[in-house]
């Protein structure tokens, strides 16, 4: 038996806006263990987007607890989350999030930034991620000269250079056609057989169903919770 | 370091005109402070000019009537100095360099050459008037020790004296008649300040004894050892008691005896130039907060537009205090860059009005004496860097502060 690699038990979440307030999720449990693939699905306004925030420790959650790798997380110090991040999480985007002005090279190296690698050796090793990729020739390429489909690829290097434990993907395919989707999915896969876990938060069922277990969400509780029977053989 | 700076360096090359607009301001702020600093110097060295005449540590005595009734004399008695007094004031006070007494003779004597003559001040000295009163002896030798001891009928004549009894004659060596009497003429001398300078001098036994003064000295010259206030203002007390006692007024009589403490005026003068140069810092500080708001401004405005950006930076594990360190920095490098072309441009301008200045005054020393040298300092300099620093410091900080707060999560929601 793998090792859970996030625990989340009872959690509730919720939003104030002046006298109103939103109670987005409401006491979810989930275990995820180490190596797994998992989709998050659920229609807008389900809690997805905010789970997966607090998973990336990007938002704190009102009640009930969160382990990841068995470490509790808390409402700790931004210094403190910022680290964790850093240390464990690798984040991809629908809308890439690419900082615009640095080149592909520079923008995979970014995360070693804040590990204080210099600049030479992060530089060698965003090259090696951006050839694993396949980009390599569009390493001193900005962001704005590069198609949608790699730019996620250029997204994901940067998320794997940190060698974290966890991906968490938010609607990675959101913005791409469908034949970029299933090379996206396919690298992300490639990402998972490493051993890394890998989240998918989607609205999209073709993309739920490349992944070995798919969650789906609806109005703050986990509504069905199942293991992909047709690629079981995956795993 | 060098990181954080190409870093810094990537983002502004982004806003080039910006950067450079923001950093114009900071530059003016700085310029401004200079060329204000420099005139309030330039104003001050011309002040300083005009204290060059004579020492800056002398006091000068001249006797004057009692206003007050003291020990059974009546008030409005007129005092007179002796010989007596300077033997006292040179015996019983320490701390004294030069003094001397002085006899003035008027126009009781036309100084005649030859065909020529004119009626010129004469002041009958003691050798230690030279160290009083600032002069360039072009020629021969000043008053001294044996002319006094002698009673030699001797001269020191001031150049333009010279020029106009002498005809081109040499006056070194010439006798001159004063009053009818040869003189020997054994030095000629310029007043430093190249004003007031048609004077000539004698020795004061020499002056007293021609002229019927007897033992009388019409004041005292005296320069003391020590450049502080207090010292200075101690020694002209002790000046005050000691003729007080001897001729017999109150200590407290101001019309007795009249005390000149150039020390303590031209302290005066500078505690002025001390209140100007506060202004001038003050008005420069203002200058230098207004590009300060601006450079706040536009970092601000940076912050605003870069909060995508930001966010995430933070998602992949900035910490609050690399945001910090990130746009504190960036306002630090625009300020201090900037700030450092405006110190130059001060410093350059100054240079060349000092230039400007320096030919002027070739022609028109004059003007020496309301505006000289305007420059400033390595101090100023040093103390302008820092102005710069702090400045980009405080200038950063708000920005910086409101960049820490970004949360990634509304930043990377942030189209």
């Amino acid at each position: 038996m793998k090792n859970s690699i996030i625990k989340i038990e009872s959690l509730h979440k919720s939003y104030f806006s002046g006298e109103n307030s939103l109670h987005v999720l409401k006491g979810l449990n989930l275990e995820i263990k180490e190596g797994e693939m998992v989709s998050i699905m659920g229609s807008s306004g389900s809690g997805k987007s905010t789970l997966l925030n607090i998973l990336g420790i990007l938002d704190s959650y009102d009640k009930g607890s969160y382990y990841l790798d068995g470490m509790f997380i808390d409402d700790m110090s931004e210094t403190k989350a910022a680290k964790y991040r850093n240390r464990y999480i690798g984040f991809v985007f629908q809308s890439f999030n690419l900082i615009s002005f640095k080149n592909a090279m520079e923008n995979v190296a970014l995360p070693l930034y804040y590990q204080n690698v210099n600049r030479k050796k992060r530089n060698e090793i965003a090259l090696q991620y951006l050839d694993k990729l396949g980009l390599k020739d569009w390493a001193h390429h900005l962001p704005s000269e590069l198609s949608g489909g790699q730019k996620q690829r250029i997204a994901i290097a940067r998320s794997l250079i940190s060698q974290p434990r966890v991906i968490l993907a938010d609607e990675p395919t959101g913005a791409l056609d469908s034949k970029t989707s299933n090379e996206v999915m396919e690298i992300l896969k490639e990402v998972n057989k490493t051993g890394i876990t890998v989240i998918i938060v989607t609205h999209e069922e073709e993309i739920s169903s490349k992944t070995n277990r798919i969650i789906r969400l609806r109005d703050g509780v986990i509504e069905s919770d199942k293991v992909n029977s047709k690629i079981l053989s995956y795993v | 370091m060098f990181d954080s700076l190409s870093e810094i360096f990537s983002v502004l090359k982004q806003n080039k005109l910006r950067a450079i607009m923001t950093g114009f301001s900071v530059a003016w702020g700085i310029f401004m402070l200079l060329i204000l600093l420099g005139s309030g110097k330039g104003l001050e060295n011309g002040m300083r000019f005009n204290f060059r005449g004579s020492a800056t540590n002398s006091i000068w005595v001249n006797s004057g009537e009692t206003t007050q009734s003291h020990e059974g004399y009546k008030e409005g008695r007129r005092i007179q100095f002796t010989n007596e007094d300077y033997t006292a004031i040179k015996n019983e006070i320490s701390g004294i360099s030069n003094l001397s007494g002085r006899v003035y003779l008027y126009d009781s004597a036309p100084l005649t050459y030859k065909d020529n003559f004119g009626v010129y001040q004469i002041t009958c000295v003691m050798p230690a008037f030279f160290g009083i009163e600032k002069m360039d002896i072009i020629k021969g030798r000043f008053i001294n020790d044996i002319d006094i001891k002698e009673s030699r009928k001797v001269i020191v004549l001031s150049q333009p004296i010279v020029d106009t009894l002498f005809d081109g004659d040499e006056p070194l060596g010439a006798y001159i008649k004063v009053g009818g009497i040869p003189y020997k003429v054994v030095g000629v001398f310029r007043d430093v300040m190249q004003r007031d300078e048609r004077k000539s001098f004698m020795p004061i036994t020499t002056g007293q004894k021609v002229f019927g003064q007897g033992n009388r000295i019409q004041n005292f010259a005296i320069t003391t050892a020590s450049e502080s206030l207090e010292e200075n203002r101690a020694i002209e007390k002790e000046v005050r008691h000691l003729l007080a006692r001897r001729h017999r007024f109150s200590q407290t009589d101001q019309g007795a005896i009249f005390i000149w403490n150039t020390l303590e005026n031209f302290r005066q003068v500078l505690g002025v130039f001390t209140g100007i140069r506060i202004f001038i810092w003050i008005i420069g500080i203002m200058t230098i907060i207004a590009g300060i708001v601006g450079v706040s401004n536009i970092m601000i405005i940076l912050v605003k537009e870069r909060t995508k950006e930001i966010g995430i930076r933070k998602s992949i594990g900035a910490s609050p205090w690399s945001v910090i360190k990130l746009v504190m920095s960036e306002s630090l490098l625009i300020t201090a860059l900037s700030g450092f072309f405006g110190l130059l441009a001060g410093m350059g301008v100054l240079h060349f009005a000092n230039m400007i200045l320096q030919s002027i005054a070739a022609g028109n020393p004059d003007i020496n004496s309301y505006f000289h040298n305007p420059s400033a300092d390595f101090q100023v300099a040093v103390t302008a860097t820092f102005v710069l620093v702090i400045s980009g410091l405080i200038a950063g900080f708000i920005p910086a502060k409101k960049a820490a707060a970004i949360k990634p999560i509304e930043a990377l929601h942030d189209e």
